[in-house]
């Protein structure tokens, strides 16, 4: 376990130290020279990865919350916690990640005070601010709990149905919006990808990754801290996954046809292959493992279907924004160093703050009553970096 | 009471004039180098191709209805009435989908500065404003380059064509594609060899995505009377069942019930 570790402490250390050269590369030298982006291609990983499958894998916050708090399904009551942290970690590190991405960080409160309602961009910015102020709030429990402070708990508490509605208001909103980003460009955007109902597809992947997001943090969870959820609840999240995505695979399949792209499929082309990736790992390859009951019945199948899921899922949103744009574009975008470097280190950030914050305020259920010890002004650094790879 | 520009691309000579009338009003670098460079960029608004003895130019297209204005979040560039299509970059925070939403990919960045600005044609502005041409109208020797309102010059294009059938291809690009441009081209030969899109949209482009953000102001308050409803049925359920069912009344919370 000692070992381990530290070994997880090195690749922590590694991550931020390239990242913070590649930080000072990024604000000192400008995008030009920290990125491989061009006027051919102006959004790299720092948008297509960071930004998309951000706020992708962050879905879960308000599909646990609405399961749980709207619909009223107190089975899946104990996971909400751990899901919530993980929402706000992540749009927290997508702000973040904007902050490199924009050539002008410093003007990102612009959209409060200059408005177009005409753009997508702006709705977009204005939910991801909103709905982060809410994740913080739904968060703040959490908080509130640890220092005992009874008052502010009261007010969070009693204003948490309302703040759970418009958590999910938001994040429909967002989440379909980050798809109709890309309905501006019919050309330019390969006939894969590009559907009118983009949206569509963009908010009903969020919901397949959000719950896989949950099966998965829960095994995480399981091998790291020796907590897990309950058989059952993986088993039910596993239900719903299977309806999610074959509501997915139907529609998309139905808007392949309608498009007539359906020829494309068996082309060979560049494009071709990464689209046979995307729906290998995002539909065919987790449904046919669901559909074996040795597999669904079992910790380890849910958690192999839901990595499947995710990495998919991540797969379809690169090719939206990446692959799909290569061929109007006329060239390959292969990120630089800078730019993965930077992506590395934000993703490292989350990790080291989920392990920090499971250590440090009652994120899991069981946690709630042997919590007393820790001293933590002394112990704070070491203990971040040994929960650093969690 | 739109203004806008047609080039005839028979007419032309090729002599590059209008590039260097760019670069002069719009106070960039303009030398042999530059002039040999076949591609807009941030340095270079406007591009003068030549293949064989045809030629063609570049610029940014100023369309009726632009991507560019619909996309960009603080309202940084905007179709102004008159006619340009104009940026002003201390609203700009540098997201760069105005140089995705394009169609016709114009907007350039300045890559290599601390604190870029996006850089386009933005048909001159200040001197449409007061009346005058643009640059590169003002200075084309053959008139190949045409300044004037839209309408009209709509109608000599269609003209021009009338008169000569055998000297252009039967299209007028920027009548109607992406909604239509206030820079209007005529040619001899296809404009794809010059790299002009032919399968362009003949829809404006913000309908694509305004048509899915109009929906917002319904969907907000509907959304949250389905959930709030939705709350209230699963929770009344659960107070019915509470007062109902005797075991039930002991541990209501806990309870685990069919969904």
């Amino acid at each position: 376990m000692k070992m381990k570790l530290t070994f997880w402490k090195l690749v922590l250390f590694a991550l931020l130290a390239v990242g913070f050269y590649s930080t000072v590369v990024r604000f000192t030298q400008g995008l030009g020279r920290s990125t491989n982006l061009n006027d051919q291609f102006p959004w790299g990983i720092w948008i297509g990865f960071d930004v998309l499958c951000g706020v992708m894998l962050a879905a879960g916050g308000f599909t646990l919350t609405a399961a749980v708090h709207i619909f009223n399904i107190k089975r899946l009551h104990p996971i909400v916690r751990p899901t919530i942290l993980t929402a706000f970690l992540g749009y927290v590190l997508v702000c973040i990640a904007l902050m490199y991405d924009l050539g002008r960080p410093y003007r990102i409160w612009h959209p409060l005070i200059m408005r177009n309602p005409h753009s997508v961009m702006f709705e977009v910015a204005y939910c991801v601010m909103l709905y982060t102020t809410v994740l913080s709030l739904e968060f703040s429990p959490i908080v509130l709990e640890r220092f005992n402070l009874q008052k502010p708990l009261k007010i969070v508490r009693a204003a948490l149905i309302p703040l759970v509605i418009l958590g999910v208001i938001l994040s429909t909103l967002h989440q379909s919006s980050l798809g109709t980003v890309y309905l501006i460009m019919p050309e330019k955007l390969h006939p894969f990808w590009y559907s009118p109902l983009l949206p569509v597809f963009f908010f009903i992947s969020a919901i397949a990754v959000g719950l896989a997001m949950t099966i998965f943090e829960s095994s995480m969870s399981s091998k790291h801290f020796g907590r897990q959820l309950e058989l059952p609840i993986l088993q039910e999240l596993g239900r719903v996954l299977v309806v999610v995505l074959c509501i997915y695979g139907i529609l998309r399949f139905e808007d392949l046809l309608h498009r007539g792209v359906l020829k494309l499929m068996l082309h060979p082309a560049y494009e071709m292959y990464l689209f046979w990736v995307e729906i290998a790992l995002s539909l065919i390859a987790p449904l046919l493992l669901l559909s074996q009951k040795k597999v669904r019945s079992t910790a380890q199948g849910l958690y192999l279907a839901a990595v499947l899921v995710v990495l998919g899922f991540i797969t379809n949103r690169l090719n939206v924004s990446i692959t799909g744009q290569e061929s109007s574009a006329g060239m390959h975008y292969m990120p630089k160093w800078t730019e993965i470097a930077v992506s590395g280190a934000i993703i490292a950030v989350g990790f080291a703050l989920f392990g920090l914050a499971t250590k440090y305020l009652p994120i899991f259920p069981e946690e709630q009553a042997p919590h007393t010890k820790p001293a933590m002004p002394v112990v704070g650094e070491a203990s971040l970096l040994g929960h650093a790879g969690d | 009471m739109s203004r806008a520009l047609l080039y005839d691309a028979t007419v032309c000579i090729g002599c590059k004039q209008c590039e260097g009338a760019c670069a002069t009003q719009n106070k960039l670098p303009y030398n042999d180098t530059v002039a040999a460079e076949e591609v807009q960029s941030e340095h270079k608004f406007t591009v003068l191709l030549t293949k064989g003895d045809k030629f063609m130019r570049r610029l940014c297209m100023n369309c009726q209805d632009p991507a560019c204005a619909s996309v960009c979040p603080v309202g940084a560039l905007r179709k102004t009435a008159a006619g340009p299509v104009i940026y002003e970059e201390n609203r700009c925070m540098g997201c760069r989908y105005c140089m995705l939403a394009c169609p016709f990919s114009v907007p350039k960045y300045e890559w290599n500065k601390l604190l870029p600005r996006v850089q386009k044609c933005t048909m001159c502005p200040d001197r449409v404003a007061a009346g005058k041409p643009t640059a590169c109208a003002e200075i084309c020797p053959t008139g190949a380059t045409k300044f004037g309102e839209r309408d009209e010059l709509l109608a000599e294009a269609q003209q021009r064509i009338r008169d000569n059938p055998g000297q252009y291809v039967p299209h007028i690009y920027g009548l109607s594609e992406v909604g239509g441009t206030s820079v209007l081209l005529l040619s001899s030969v296809p404009f794809e060899q010059f790299g002009y899109r032919a399968d362009l949209t003949r829809d404006a482009l913000p309908m694509y995505t305004y048509r899915v953000l109009s929906r917002i102001p319904d969907f907000v308050p509907l959304g949250g009377m389905v959930l709030g409803g939705i709350w209230w049925i699963t929770h009344r359920r659960e107070e019915v069942a509470a007062v109902e069912g005797p075991q039930a009344q002991k541990t209501p919370g806990k309870k685990e019930r069919e969904q």
